[in-house]
């Protein structure tokens, strides 16, 4: 079977199409899975995107030519029909169908099965080779609901009104996500660090229906956050923009934090496991699930995920690139 | 086991104090007093029953489980922790109850601990102990399985001192602290005591072998107050052996270490020696440090380890290794608590207790005379050949108070020897350090005949590096392997640490012929480059 997709010293390449997916070197087309930094990287002519990815894309990378596409409609590029069909990862996040004399790859991008009240749900897509990530490729991972994970988190902020709570999550994906899963529960406000805020109105715009929300920095010097839900980035972990906070709780959201050493580790008081990424079993659901006659596997504990589709059976090659997972 | 599971997690995801005592609170407060007692019991670590090893629970679990071993491993690798992995496992298996459903069985702490736990040794086979426990698991949540798993092998650890669970027992029950700590010290078994017993806010007479909580000293360099007065201060050696309790009531005599151990029959020596105190009068408690003594000469710490778990040492063990004692204080005398005298009169009644002994082997604690601080640190100073690892300085008003309390006890350690040393090789930790090489082993140079200069490993050291530098150097350690050698990797010669350590020892197990005391990693010397490290013949030079 014909090689559609190899990777070079700038990313995934297509030569069929003449387009690279996720590049990290500036090329002429990029196709884009999803908004996050390892994944859309700045300086490529033309960008291709779901239509949802879009304006996190703009946000992101700034002014760029940018092409948007609807879910699941075939776009040509050069000799190749390409399409983009949701990921489950965060908002517009996609799974890159490439298909060229009926030789069809599909490119997963990250991507999770757990349901996710922030974007759309994953959609299996039947291909020949499927190239998927890993990086929660080790069995101890294995995810609760969002719901469930909210809930607890939402006990927690109950537990001790008396000090602000502060959980700090990625600012794209992870902090919406928790938005939305805890609108289930409440409908107090929570408070938002800087660098939450644009993306926290592109997914309102959007209409995905979330907590209301207000800015630390909007908020009068003396105001008491005391029993308040903030979230910030792990950036903001003992950083000058915790001084306002008196003695908070802090915790961090991850699909890390499932392990307990991981958990006191970081330094934070509580850990919840939140993750976009698929765990173990969602893995080998999916890449069962595609009929795919050879998988690829790129970032994470793909050694692990390897061994064992061999084990069952499975052809599986390693690809090594550029992408990062969910950071520790 | 769903309100102690809570506990834990309560006090293993929160730093603060105040929390950690409330959920301690909370949890007795709902508690019958038979689960209360064993809480207290496991967080003071007072018990720990190992009924299986964490290397049966592994096999128990993959024959249970049939699961396959390699991936085990590289799960186990990623955790760190068997207790841990094995109930991560069962809850990806399925197996776990899902945290959203209740228990049809929910049994109690007590109902675990003196029934379901020590059954599981009455089965032979793996097969029959994978059933038992499988049939347990399948009720339990996966926090329920790792606390299980962790009571079962006897590694229940929890972030929480006993200062904080007598805390939160004093504040509930209203009974003051030292009372609670004071009938805590030396139990073993949940026989020993009753919750009632322990929360009473009566007097109740404790066993006659039950020492006294022991009571410590802060470090010196951490006094705020730098006034000097000699007539305030008590200064003796402070020597490196077993801080002990001499107890005798009741024509009996015990001997316990700070470390809550009975030790008496590890010196039958000992015991003879002090003799005469059972017979004198009905309850006397000495504080002091047993100690290896050769004709008059303290000897060092690696001496005394020679009879440290021996059961029943043999007559030539004791007269190869003869032991002796430095009495400190005087807790009790004829029945009399005397912790609430000032340490001044207590020597008195010490001299008292002692007076009719003729040994050599046993003496009472020099007490200095010290004018200024320049004379303190000139007696600290000479420390090391007086066979002491530093100065103790006590108030001469300070009563014997429970645990470490800030004031009128210090220790004023000497100055570690140190040396300059190269990192070569690295081992990843477990627990928190899990995945991270935090295990260090460094070497000193070497030269042979023709004058060619070779590494050779010279101490392991865990700790002295904080987190970020463990950090750092986990990076750098990934980057500049040699070779892997199973868990072990050897490594580029380039970095160069500050080793202090406590002494030098002649060794024919270690290919140094060295053994050292006490090592660890004093700093990161980045200005330094290995061939710049120190040699064997420096680390010799200090024997």
């Amino acid at each position: 079977m014909e090689e559609l997709i190899q990777l070079t010293k700038k990313g995934l390449y297509c030569a069929r199409g003449d387009f690279y997916i996720d590049p990290w070197q500036p090329v002429e087309t990029a196709v884009i899975t999803h908004g996050h930094s390892d994944h859309a990287r700045t300086g490529s002519k033309q960008y291709h995107a779901s239509a949802s990815c879009v304006p996190l894309l703009r946000h992101r990378l700034g002014p760029i030519h940018v092409e948007s596409h609807e879910w699941g409609k075939p776009f040509q590029l050069s000799e190749t029909k390409v399409s983009f069909h949701p990921a489950g990862h965060i908002l517009g996040s996609a799974q890159v169908r490439v298909e060229h004399n009926g030789n069809v790859w599909v490119m997963s991008g990250d991507y999770k099965r757990t349901p996710d009240a922030s974007c759309e749900p994953f959609e299996v897509v039947p291909c020949d080779v499927f190239i998927s990530e890993a990086t929660f490729a080790l069995p101890v991972y294995s995810w609760e609901p969002g719901e469930v994970t909210a809930k607890k988190i939402f006990n927690w902020l109950h537990q001790d009104r008396t000090r602000p709570s502060i959980v700090f999550c990625y600012a794209l994906g992870k902090a919406q996500r928790i938005l939305a899963e805890m609108k289930r529960y409440t409908d107090e406000t929570v408070y938002l660090h800087g660098s939450m805020a644009e993306l926290t109105k592109l997914y309102r715009n959007h209409g995905i229906p979330m907590l209301p929300t207000e800015l630390v920095a909007d908020l009068p010097k003396d105001f008491d956050f005391s029993g308040k839900l903030i979230l910030a980035p792990p950036s903001a972990h003992r950083s000058v923009w915790m001084k306002r906070f008196k003695e908070p709780q802090t915790a961090f959201a991850s699909g890390w934090m499932q392990i307990r050493g991981a958990r006191r580790r970081g330094g934070y008081e509580k850990g919840f496991v939140l993750s976009d990424h698929a765990d173990w079993r969602e893995l080998i659901q999916t890449i069962n699930e595609t009929k795919a006659k050879k998988i690829y596997l790129t970032h994470g504990r793909e050694d692990v995920l390897a061994r064992y589709l061999r084990e069952k059976g499975l052809e599986v090659e390693l690809l090594r690139t550029e992408y990062e997972g969910e950071q520790e | 086991m769903k309100a102690f599971t809570r506990l834990f997690d309560e006090l293993d995801s929160t730093t603060s104090t105040l929390e950690k005592v409330a959920a301690l609170k909370r949890y007795f407060k709902q508690a019958t007093t038979d689960d209360s007692l064993w809480a207290v019991l496991l967080l003071t670590q007072k018990i720990s029953r190992r009924v299986i090893t964490s290397a049966t629970l592994k096999k128990i679990f993959l024959t249970a489980t049939e699961y396959p071993e390699w991936l085990m491993t590289e799960s186990y690798e990623q955790v760190g922790d068997t207790a841990e992995t094995v109930a991560l496992l069962l809850r990806s298996l399925g197996y776990a109850r899902p945290d959203t459903k209740e228990s049809e069985t929910e049994s109690s702490l007590t109902e675990w601990m003196t029934n379901r736990i020590p059954q599981l040794a009455n089965f032979q086979t793996l097969e029959e102990q994978g059933d038992v426990l499988l049939s347990w698991w399948k009720d339990l949540s996966a926090d329920e399985i790792f606390i299980l798993n962790k009571l079962m092998t006897g590694g229940f650890r929890v972030g929480v001192s006993d200062k904080l669970v007598i805390r939160a027992l004093s504040e509930l029950f209203e009974v003051p602290s030292d009372r609670v700590a004071h009938r805590l010290t030396g139990v073993k078994n949940a026989s020993d005591i009753t919750f009632s017993e322990i929360i009473s806010k009566e007097e109740i007479t404790t066993a006659s072998n039950q020492p006294y909580p022991f009571c410590l000293a802060h470090s010196w360099a951490s006094r705020v107050d730098q006034d000097w007065s000699s007539e305030d201060w008590c200064v003796e050696w402070k020597y490196d052996g077993i801080r002990s309790q001499i107890i005798a009531r009741d024509q009996q005599l015990w001997i316990w270490s700070r470390g809550e151990q009975d030790i008496s029959n590890s010196f039958p020596d000992l015991l003879k020696l002090f003799e005469p105190l059972r017979t004198l009068n009905d309850g006397t408690v000495i504080d002091g440090e047993v100690l290896i003594v050769k004709d008059g000469h303290i000897e060092s710490f690696q001496e005394l380890q020679k009879r440290l778990g021996r059961k029943k040492p043999s007559p030539a063990v004791m007269k190869e290794n003869p032991v002796g004692f430095v009495a400190y204080d005087c807790l009790e005398f004829e029945g009399q608590d005397l912790r609430e005298l000032p340490l001044q009169d207590r020597r008195k009644y010490l001299k008292r207790a002692l007076k009719n002994f003729k040994t050599e082997q046993i003496k009472i604690s020099e007490a200095h005379e010290v004018k200024n601080l320049d004379e303190l640190e000139k007696l600290r100073s000479q420390s090391r050949e007086n066979s002491a690892e530093g100065l103790m300085i006590k108030h001469w008003h300070s009563p014997y108070t429970v645990g470490r309390k800030t004031g009128s006890w210090w220790k004023h350690k000497i100055d570690p020897l140190t040396l300059d040393a190269v990192l070569i090789y690295a081992q990843a930790g477990t627990g928190r350090r899990a995945n991270l090489y935090t295990d260090y082993t460094f070497a000193l140079w070497t030269e042979d005949k023709d004058g060619k200069r070779t590494l050779v490993p010279f101490a392991k050291a865990y700790s002295g590096l904080d987190q970020a530098e463990i950090d750092e150097l986990d990076k750098w350690i990934r980057r500049h392997t040699r070779e892997k050698f199973g868990p072990v990797r050897s490594l580029e010669a380039q970095q160069v640490f500050e080793i202090g350590f406590e002494g030098v020892l002649r060794s024919s197990r270690h290919k140094s012929g060295l053994a050292v005391r006490f090592p660890r990693i004093l700093r990161w010397r980045h200005d330094k480059k290995p061939e710049d490290a120190d040699s064997l013949e420096t680390a010799e030079a200090l024997l």
